[in-house]
């Protein structure tokens, strides 16, 4: 059989392999080749349309963009890309299992109903995540040093979601 | 369940988009008949209601949902007239429903708006009957299948009935029942007692998505080839540009145009054009346009009428009060008489604060617009007002403009305002590429459509029994009517008549003065409610203790036996003071106003009636070293009968934090007639760690006719607040905000 050739015809230069900051996002391996201080939000909104990190500020003082790196939690608006070199990073859009299961603090906030407007949740979900992570029984002075904006007033939903998400998760570890 | 979530999204939306002749013609309800509620088709219905052949039942809400839970009250309302199934019942937002009737724009689907409270009240009136009249012809369907009449079918959960137990499901009868003639009367809707969904509790239909961070608010939204707009707006009311250098930020690869947006038109409505000068720069993507925003050398030119801060106002405000009113908006009996002769005689200033939305989602705007159509995505909360400024600007026919409803991350009045649609709209139109809008959090701030400021002055007297023989409430505010009708009319949106305690008090004087502001300014969060609840209450907790009286039976006494007041505003034509007294009560019985206070405990009580609704709020305070300790928040409320019961109390709880971070430290401040805050460091929204843990809700069982909820729950939050501080500290602060004010004095 004849040999299928394994270089591209003499004529058509090769692109040489772009350098660039190498992450991984909800699991993905993404590549930034562009400017290396654009924040992560805009990264996330603008270029890979990972919307659910919403733009509430430009100096981390709302939480609304609220991400994991290495399941830290961070504030996308002031995340420059040149930070994350290696980085694994977690948005909403990466809680869920792959099957559509809920996370069981999605879970915990439908249950609560701790919606109203719902704009600023997708951060404070991630919030209650990395908080979870650290503290498996959060107490409520845990919960207050979170520090996300709610302008709707969800605060005592969001509460009681993390309350619930506590327990469901330490029945789940038992 | 596997919700066919974006297939049916698409479907949808291209069914309804081509009905024409098959939409909702008019209000009022009772005009319609079922075929111009349902259209022809039951398989492809008009707007409101779609059942797939699967019986997926997917229904349209029509208005526009920032948060107060439309959406799920909307569906429940209409689902449950239908007898839909409510686990197979999907939700899609409608568009702005307009056709061309003669070239002027026809609304297709009747009310379409978030301000007021008034979606759910009008949602009872209308969808009802669709729910109603499209059941009414699943009915037939299957009467006509089993050869019987109708009268021996009935329906549940999605399903008809026969007498023998038969059942068919209703997207098995779809097809048969789109043959079908709609009747032409409107079916009888149900009685309450047959309710299944009305009166129980459902979560937020969006709740999915929004916990996945699937739900696409407006700043979501993208076209391929849209260019990415950030906009520099003059920093002076009235001002513009004076130099323009873009030199540099044109060099910044990706930048395609620097455009600039011309002053407002003086002779223009404010709302219905953009709120100042700028100057915008379009690129490919955020970032980089923000980049080359900070590029540019710019220099602006103040404009003739200097910006006022709230301590200069509060000169004017002193000034106008020594001049007759502007408006005497009410004078019953003769309260200088009155105080003349009374044993009992008091006073207060109180003072209100400038105030900015700060919605988490800034004002933004995608759109598409050339010389056929448009299509404009915005957080809208009055729909119609956003159509006549595109249509203004484009010159299109009425059904050539589409106007998108998605979810709004809040709104709280800011969104009534269609003036980042129109530089989306001129941007669009001059560069000749779609534009997505980005207000940054900066400019949200510095342009605003502030709430009023406002000085309230308050005089009162009682007699022998100590009971309350005058009242006078003078207001002087910046209204927000100015800039966008004539000015005999700025006193409306400031002042209501028949407020109590008119009607309460037989010499009585309600009086309105007007001062002038190049700050822009338009409602906020009930509106001028907000503040003069808490100038009311607050006055008469003042009085009950100055008279030695428990605030709880003063207020009851002064309420007096329940009746029907007339009263003219939004929310009438009557007040009724037994429904306010019985929230009263049972705030104050929840919060244990009655039993002995915890040492060191201050209470508050304070009610309000508010577009149709009545709530009151129990508060219960302390002070830890200087740190306020809000432990216990009682909201009851009568609003009507109540639709979706988890939502209401959802939108009351949310009031009333709300009602207390504005009134702790929220204000708007002015520095050589600019604007000083510039994001959330300088405008301290309240945090989880400064709010309660929980407000306890109490809704009241009632048959009345429902009149929302959203806005009701915010006034009568800060004086109990407010009066709760008093109560543990004997501190009075007579001004919003409250928090520094209250630091000064403690």
């Amino acid at each position: 059989m004849p040999q299928i050739p394994q270089t591209p015809p003499a004529g058509i230069a090769p692109e040489p392999i772009r350098s660039g900051i190498d992450c991984t996002i909800n699991g993905k391996h993404f590549r930034h080749t562009g400017d290396p201080g654009l924040p992560l939000l805009w990264y996330l909104r603008d270029v890979l349309r990972l919307t659910g990190c919403k733009y509430g500020c430009d100096d981390a003082s709302c939480g609304a963009c609220s991400v994991l790196v290495d399941g830290t939690l961070k504030r996308a608006c002031t995340l420059p890309m040149q930070d994350l070199a290696g980085g694994a990073i977690t948005t909403i859009e990466g809680l869920a299992g792959g099957d559509g299961s809920l996370h069981p603090v999605q879970q915990a906030w439908i249950d609560e109903d701790a919606v109203l407007c719902g704009y600023c949740q997708s951060g404070q979900i991630m919030a209650a995540v990395a908080l979870l992570a650290r503290k498996p029984k959060p107490s409520d002075a845990d919960i207050d040093a979170i520090g996300n904006l709610c302008r709707c007033g969800s605060y005592p939903h969001i509460r009681r979601a993390i309350h619930r998400a506590a327990d469901t998760l330490r029945d789940k570890a038992k | 369940m596997k919700r066919p979530h974006d297939a049916s999204r698409r479907r949808f939306l291209k069914v309804f988009g081509t009905a024409t002749g098959a939409l909702v013609v008019g209000l009022p309800a009772f005009a319609w008949t079922p075929d111009q509620l349902l259209g022809q088709n039951l398989f492809r219905l008009g707007p409101y209601v779609r059942i797939e052949p699967d019986g997926t039942t997917v229904i349209g809400a029509r208005d526009p949902e920032v948060g107060q839970g439309i959406r799920t009250a909307e569906a429940r309302i209409l689902a449950e007239e239908l007898d839909a199934d409510w686990p197979r019942v999907i939700v899609e937002p409608l568009d702005l429903g307009v056709t061309n009737a003669g070239g002027e724009p026809h609304w297709a689907y009747g009310h379409q708006m978030a301000s007021g409270s008034t979606s759910v009240p009008a949602a009872w009136n209308d969808l009802r009957n669709v729910g109603a009249a499209t059941r009414e012809l699943l009915l037939r369907a299957a009467a006509a299948h089993w050869k019987t009449g109708v009268a021996n079918l009935r329906t549940s959960r999605g399903v008809v009935i026969a007498a023998d137990g038969r059942k068919l499901g209703y997207g098995e009868l779809a097809e048969a029942a789109s043959k079908l003639k709609p009747a032409n009367a409107a079916p009888q809707p149900k009685t309450p007692a047959q309710y299944v969904l009305i009166g129980q509790d459902a979560g937020d239909v969006d709740a999915r998505d929004i916990v996945t961070g699937r739900q696409h608010y407006a700043i979501d939204d993208w076209f391929g080839d849209a260019l990415v707009a950030v906009v520099a707006h003059c920093p002076w009311p009235g001002g513009k540009l004076a130099h323009l250098d873009d030199a540099a930020a044109l060099k910044v690869k990706g930048v395609e145009k620097v455009m600039t947006i011309p002053a407002p038109d003086p002779a223009r409505a404010l709302g219905t054009q953009q709120l100042a000068a700028g100057v915008a720069v379009l690129a490919s993507d955020t970032w980089i346009a923000l980049q080359a925003l900070a590029k540019l050398d710019l220099r602006w030119q103040p404009g003739t009428q200097a910006a006022q801060g709230d301590e200069a106002l509060a000169d004017a405000a002193a000034t106008a009060f020594a001049a007759d009113p502007a408006k005497a908006v009410r004078t019953d009996g003769d309260f200088a008489e009155a105080i003349k002769r009374a044993p009992h005689k008091f006073a207060a200033d109180y003072r209100f604060a400038t105030v900015a939305h700060a919605d988490l989602e800034p004002p933004n705007a995608l759109v598409r617009v050339d010389n056929q159509q448009a299509l404009i995505v915005a957080p809208v909360q009055n729909p119609r007002a956003t159509f006549d400024t595109v249509r203004r600007l484009t010159g299109l026919p009425p059904d050539k403009i589409t106007i998108r409803l998605p979810r709004a991350g809040g709104g709280f009045g800011r969104f009534l305002e269609t003036d980042y649609v129109a530089e989306a709209v001129m941007l669009a139109k001059a560069a000749g590429k779609p534009i997505k809008l980005m207000w940054t959090r900066a400019e949200a701030f510095a342009h605003d459509t502030y709430r009023p400021f406002s000085v309230h002055k308050l005089e009162a007297c009682a007699d022998r029994k100590r009971s309350l023989t005058g009242w006078t409430h003078r207001i002087a505010s910046t209204s927000r009517l100015a800039g966008r009708e004539p000015r005999a009319r700025w006193w409306l949106s400031e002042m209501h008549p028949d407020d109590l305690p008119a009607g309460l008090v037989g010499n009585l004087q309600y009086a309105w003065f007007a001062l002038d502001s190049a700050l822009p300014r338009g409602s906020y969060r009930a509106s001028s409610h907000a503040v003069n609840a808490f100038a009311t209450e607050c006055f008469l907790d003042e009085i009950a203790h100055q008279l030695k009286l428990d605030a709880l039976k003063f207020r009851l006494a002064l309420l007096g036996e329940p009746r029907k007041l007339p009263y003219r505003g939004h929310g009438g034509p009557v007040l009724d003071t037994g429904r306010l007294a019985w929230v009263l009560q049972l705030a104050a019985d929840a919060i244990g106003w009655s039993k002995p206070h915890p040492q060191g405990h201050g209470f508050g009580l304070a009610c309000h009636f508010t577009f149709g609704g009545y709530v009151a709020h129990a508060v219960e305070v302390s002070m830890e070293k200087s740190r306020l300790v809000i432990h216990n928040v009682v909201c009851a409320a009568d609003l009507g009968r109540v639709v979706n019961p988890l939502g209401a109390r959802a939108a009351l709880l949310g009031a009333t934090l709300d009602g207390f971070s504005t009134a702790l430290r929220e204000r708007i401040t002015l520095k050589d007639g600019r604007i000083v805050q510039q994001g959330f460091k300088d405008y301290p929204l309240a945090t989880m760690a400064q709010m309660p843990h929980d407000v306890q809700v109490i809704l009241v069982p009632s048959q009345e006719h429902p009149a929302g909820a959203f806005d009701m729950g915010f006034p009568s939050a800060a004086p109990a607040l407010a009066n709760a501080i008093f109560a543990g500290t004997t501190v009075r602060v007579r001004q919003l905000p409250l928090w520094a004010e209250f630091m000064r004095l403690l």
